[in-house]
Parts: structure tokens; sequence; C-alpha cells
């Protein structure tokens, strides 16, 4: 068995989270699921840094932890300003730039 | 030292086969849980166990730098972030079942389903035959913690600069998003506030539900001296739960404390 198993996962888990992007409605949800694409990128580039035997993937995946914990920040800002003022945290209710 | 002997040391071993086919198959079923579970409290739970699957995969994985912040920032303290938010949310964490734009999600299925077997075919024929060179001489001088503070510190300096940027930025942005912007002397102080409550209609406090009911969950009513319910006792935000007799009014008082005894339970208990 070959690492080569850790990246067939990452990327069953990026589908996974792509697809949930795309099904589900609730904003938070549809965080979260951005969320696990980012670990799941993660998980490939520690993959990949044990391949090729330098610790720069390990620096990759950290900083895509920063920008993850940032993003998450700004987001769920984002999220309860808009639920304080439509009263909702469903995707189809922020639909005001569309007229 | 040879392709071989480094192969050899770095070759996936008997323990981590095992741990990643049990951890694999948790990981995945934490993610497919969190598409599918219909509250989004149970969303986050089943995120927080992939990403405990993912932080002991990077543990195996030579990274033990990378797996102790996965735990502390990913399940400690993001994902708490997202639980608080939903609580602050409150009851509109459920999903909506309507479909906006027909066949979305059988769509979003296929293609899923299609985009994991290509790039899954794709990363597993490209890499099949790979040699894995492993970290151990990586992480030989001064252990993996070490090597990852010095790459940041030189190899990596100008983007660790830039993250305290991006992360100050981030703070800032999040604060001006969630403050709500209040005229100067608008808000009421306790002494405004208490001769408010004084003059208005009840300047003593609700009835607390389930006081006088027959039983002491907060999804009870409380009930007047008539037997009647309270209408200022019920609880928003939760479905009360009346017993039929106490809803028709059929008890008397004298009935319901031989009932508070504990004597006879059935029928008044809670459903």
């Amino acid at each position: 068995m070959s690492p080569t198993y850790y990246l067939v996962l990452a990327a069953i888990l990026f589908t996974i989270g792509a697809v949930g992007v795309l099904v589900r409605r609730n904003a938070i949800v549809v965080f979260m699921c951005i969320e696990l694409m980012l670990n799941s990128v993660n998980l490939s580039l520690v993959t990949f840094s044990r391949i090729n035997g330098s610790l720069d993937g390990q620096i990759m995946a950290f900083f895509v932890m920063v920008v993850a914990a940032a993003e998450a920040v700004v987001g769920l800002a984002i999220i309860m300003s808009i639920y304080r003022t439509r009263r909702s945290a469903s995707v189809d209710d922020a639909n005001l730039l569309k007229y | 030292m040879t392709g071989t002997v480094v192969l050899a040391a770095d070759a996936v071993t008997g323990g981590e086969v095992v741990a990643f086919w049990i951890l694999g198959p948790i990981a995945l079923a934490g993610s497919i849980g969190m598409v599918l579970s219909r509250n989004a409290i149970h969303s986050a739970l089943w995120l927080v166990l992939t990403m405990m699957c993912l932080g002991a995969f990077y543990f195996i994985q030579q990274a033990p730098f990378l797996g102790a912040v996965q735990i502390i920032v990913y399940t400690g303290a993001i994902m708490i972030l997202f639980l608080f938010v939903l609580m602050l949310v409150g009851r509109d964490y459920s999903d909506s079942i309507v479909e906006t734009l027909r066949g979305q999600r059988v769509a979003a299925i296929v293609l899923g389903v299609g985009f994991a077997g290509v790039i899954g075919g794709l990363i597993g024929n490209a890499t099949a035959g790979v040699e894995s060179a492993g970290l151990a001489e990586a992480n030989a001088e001064g252990g993996n913690v070490t090597e990852i503070a010095r790459l940041l510190f030189t190899d990596y300096l100008l983007a660790f600069e830039l993250t305290s940027a991006l992360l100050i930025t981030a703070a800032v942005g999040a604060m001006i998003l969630a403050h709500i912007e209040r005229e100067p002397g608008s808000r009421l102080g306790q002494k405004e506030q208490a001769i408010a409550r004084v003059k208005g209609p009840r300047p003593q406090t609700l009835p607390g539900p389930g006081v006088f009911a027959r039983g002491d969950s907060v999804a009870q009513p409380a009930l007047l001296p008539d037997g009647s319910i309270a209408e200022d006792s019920r609880a928003t935000g939760l479905d009360m739960r009346e017993s039929p007799a106490i809803a028709a009014g059929t008890i008397d008082r004298g009935e319901d404390i031989t009932v508070d005894s504990g004597a006879n339970r059935d029928g008044v208990t809670n459903r």
C-alpha cells in the first residue's frame, strides 16, 4: 500500500464537500462543506509532503488553515448580518442582488 | 542511502494500513452524514468527526504539528464558532426541502459521483507506483516543529507576515459586520427599565412554566388557580406539551394535589 490511498480519500472528501455546497440550502451548512473541501486539500498536501520528503507541503497546509480560519470568521459574520436583516439563513432568501 | 532503502523506511506498514482502513471510512461517514443530516447542528458534529480523523491522519503521516493544529484550531475553535453561530441563528437552522431549481440535487449528485470517479481514478493512476520519500530525513534535525518553524521564518517569511495582515483584517471585518449600530443614549439603563416596569401593566415577573402544573418541564405551561393555562408562562420557541386533562380543564385542584404526591402519574406525565 502506498500513500496514494490518502490522495484518493482526499479526492472523495473534496467531492462530497462540493456536492454538499450544491445540494444544501442552509448557508452555514454550505460553509461547513467549504471547510470540508479545504480540509481534504490539506490532507492531500500533507500526503504530497510525505511523498516528496520535504516539509513545504506541510507549510502550505498550515497557510490553508490560517486562511480557512480568517474565512470562517468573516463568512460567519456575513451570515449573521444577513440573518439579522432577512431573518433567514437560507441561501435562497439572499437574492436581492438579482434584481 | 539508496532509493529502495528510503522506500522501505517509508512503506505504509501494517499498523498504518489498519489505521487507514478504520479512520478512512469513519471520515467518509462523517462527511456524508454532514451533507445528509437535516439539522445543521448534527452536520457540525459530523464534520467534527471527520476533522478528528484527518488530524489522526496528519499524526500518522509524520506531521504532528499539523495534527495538533488541526484538532486545536479546527475542531476546537472553528467548529465551536460554527456552533455558536448556529445557536445565535436559532430555530432556522434546519434546511428547507423545497427545490429551487428542478432536478438540481440529482444533477449535483450525479456530477459529484462522476467527478469523484474521474479525479480519484486520475490520482490513483498518476501516483500508483510512486515511491514515497518519507519525512524521516526532513524531520531529523530538531523534529517536525523545529523544522516547520525554521521554514516559516526563513523561506516563507513574507507569506507569514502577510498572514498577520490577513488575520487582523478578518478580525476587524468580523467586528464591523457583527456590530449593531445604536444611537447613543437609546439603550435603557437599569433605572429606566425598572421605572418602565413598575409603570407598566405587569410589575411582577412572568409565571415560570411548569410551576403550578403537574410536571416540572419547561415545556409545560403554568396553571392558574382555576385550572386554566397561564398564557404568559408559555416558553417561546417550544412546542408546549399539555396533558389532555389539563387542556380540557376537567381536573380540579384537589385531584391535582394527590397526583403531585406521585401516587398515580398515568395520563399526566409528559408525552
